[in-house]
């Protein structure tokens, strides 16, 4: 299709991304601020990650952030995955609207409805609120992103390469894991990856459902923001959005050079 | 057989079971529908009953603050007993309190305000990426999710620095000499519909990126040849073709927006009056569980026909790509 890229167009979207992008290269170009004042700008430092460094209470929040997340995400990848399965391949069985609607509706409750319920569940069945039922809401919450990646894959996937491994005799648990899993791969891992970054972001469920000794560094840092906007927060938020950004770069190059090699092993088979 | 299977519980596929030639049969069937099933029925929709159960029940001195418990010792007749105990009286209480009240309109208007700038920014957004050079778009759309993977909580951070008096945006105008005194953005409901739009931007351009990168432009040309302006062509023919990227993207701002927490704590300032910092302030300051729970019930009741919306957007999506 030819396309005509007129200049209003293309003015949008610069000024969209611009918008998008500019508070957070700020907030990163403030974090090297020399001064203790966010805003006015007195020459380039790093001794605020050193501070940051020093801070045992965000340490300790970071470790805590970092299961909670690695746990959660693995636990919701697997259940995503399956809840995935379910909607793609079984389009008929009882209680499917319920179910479909149960995947569904996670994405757009507001947080403080999912995290009110789930710690009023947590005090009915008497769990204390700790790290267990912080990783508990944060696996029921990203399982539902995990199966909306997940399906949005399956759902476009060759069915007749399972029957063809079928009519070869491979029984269904192999054929999934030979052919199912492989092809669905990419989509799981950034899966695993929304999740995790979506247990690392979340202030509202874990305020609701943690309790004391799992603090959640969202959690530590919205204690101090309300204190006021520090360099030392900057740093802090910077250091996070490094983290997200490396993991989001590696996953891209990763899925490329799959996809890459799997075009080239499609032109070999083809030449033979 | 295939009417014994169709017809013993959530575990069954469809009666085609043989055509669909799917992976595992019996066991592994069940399990793969079962296992999240069974989770999201435990730690989302019971909980949701709770909440409802709580919302019915009187505050109390005592851990769980409120009261009646309901206890398996109690056994039978005082289950029931209990049941009686429960009341309307915190739902009374919210209509009696303007506060509420209030805060449950000025949810409604933020939230719908905010949508509306959003699907104005956004839409010529997503239409110039819909236009781009082929090549260029998985990059375009890349760098739209990405602000997503971005801590939301650290996006509205940013917006402190950059709104408050002595703040960039400040420090920028009086520098151009626009103004001369600082403007007071910061604790204003402004500050609160630019975090909103800010934060939500790319849940309301990808769905209309999705629907406008499908639009055949020849209609619109055609419209063009045939003497019809460039705005009437765009209200009969683009935007009613966008319409279901409209629908999911104005549903994907405006649910969680009527609940938010974080913009209108951080940048809205004591001042503004939204439910979700109603129902944080009631749960986290005041301690009174039913009332939140209130809170929760009829902010659910509200959002009930918009999610409904979005479901059926989502599904009308997944059927078309089958």
């Amino acid at each position: 299709m030819n396309t005509t890229w007129s200049r209003f167009n293309i003015a949008s979207v610069v000024l969209g991304f611009a918008f998008l992008y500019l508070p957070i290269v700020l907030l990163i170009i403030f974090s090297f601020n020399e001064s203790k004042l966010v805003t006015v700008w007195a020459g380039f430092s790093t001794k605020w990650y050193g501070e940051l460094f020093r801070n045992q209470g965000l340490i300790d929040a970071a470790w805590v952030t970092a299961r909670v997340g690695f746990i959660s995400a693995s636990f919701a990848t697997v259940l995503g995955t399956l809840a995935a399965l379910a909607l793609t391949r079984y389009t008929r069985f009882r209680g499917r609207v319920l179910f479909s609607g149960m995947v569904f509706a996670p994405l757009v409750m507001p947080e403080v409805i999912t995290g009110l319920s789930l710690l009023l569940l947590f005090v009915a069945i008497g769990l204390d609120r700790g790290f267990l039922t912080v990783t508990l809401a944060h696996i029921t919450f990203s399982m539902c992103f995990v199966a909306v990646v997940v399906q949005s894959r399956l759902i476009t996937f060759d069915r007749s390469l399972e029957e063809a491994a079928m009519d070869l005799g491979a029984p269904p648990v192999r054929t999934f894991f030979a052919i199912t899993l492989p092809v669905i791969l990419p989509a799981i891992i950034s899966g695993w990856m929304l999740a995790f970054t979506l247990s690392l972001d979340d202030l509202v469920i874990a305020s609701f459902t943690s309790g004391p000794g799992a603090t959640t560094l969202p959690m530590k840092i919205y204690s101090q923001v309300r204190l006021g906007v520090t360099p030392e927060i900057n740093a802090a938020c910077t250091l996070l959005i490094a983290v997200v950004a490396a993991g989001v770069l590696i996953a891209s190059v990763v899925n490329k050079s799959r996809e890459v090699q799997r075009q080239r092993d499609e032109q070999a088979a083809q030449r033979n | 057989m295939a009417q014994t299977t169709a017809s013993d519980g959530i575990g069954t596929y469809s009666a085609a079971a043989p055509a669909e030639g799917g992976l595992g049969r019996a066991i592994g069937n069940r399990l793969v529908i079962l296992v999240p099933y069974l989770w999201l029925l435990v730690f989302f929709l019971v909980p949701f009953l709770i909440v409802f159960k709580i919302s019915l029940s009187t505050t109390a001195i005592a851990m769980p603050p409120y009261m009646p418990v309901f206890g398996l010792e109690d056994g039978i007749s005082g289950f029931f007993g209990n049941l009686r105990e429960l009341t309307l009286d915190n739902y009374i209480w919210l209509t009696e309190d303007a506060l509420y009240f209030n805060a449950y309109i000025s949810s409604i208007v933020i939230a719908a305000v905010s949508t509306v700038i959003t699907l104005a920014v956004g839409f010529p957004i997503a239409y110039g990426m819909a236009r781009a050079p082929t090549a260029l778009r998985p990059t375009l759309l890349m760098l739209v999710i990405l602000p997503f993977w971005t801590s939301f909580l650290i996006r509205v951070y940013a917006w402190i620095g950059i709104l408050k008096p002595e703040g960039l945006l400040n420090q920028f105008l009086i520098w151009t000499g626009v103004i001369d005194q600082p403007l007071q953005i910061l604790n204003t409901h402004t500050a609160i519909y630019i975090g909103i739009v800010y934060s939500y931007l790319p849940f309301m351009v990808l769905p209309l990126y999705s629907a406008l990168e499908k639009m055949d432009y020849t209609l619109v040309e055609a419209a063009q040849d045939l003497g019809c302006p460039p705005i009437s062509a765009f209200w009969k023919i683009t935007f009613p073709l966008a319409l279901p990227g409209v629908v999911a993207g104005a549903m994907l701002v405006f649910i969680p927006a009527m609940g938010e927490f974080v913009i209108p704590d951080l940048l809205g300032g004591s001042q503004t009056l939204m439910i979700g910092k109603t129902l944080w302030n009631e749960f986290f300051n005041n301690r009174d569980w039913p009332v939140s729970s209130a809170v929760a019930v009829i902010l659910l009741l509200l959002l009930v026909v918009p999610i409904m919306l979005f479901q059926q957007s989502q599904a009308r999506a997944q059927e078309k790509s089958r």
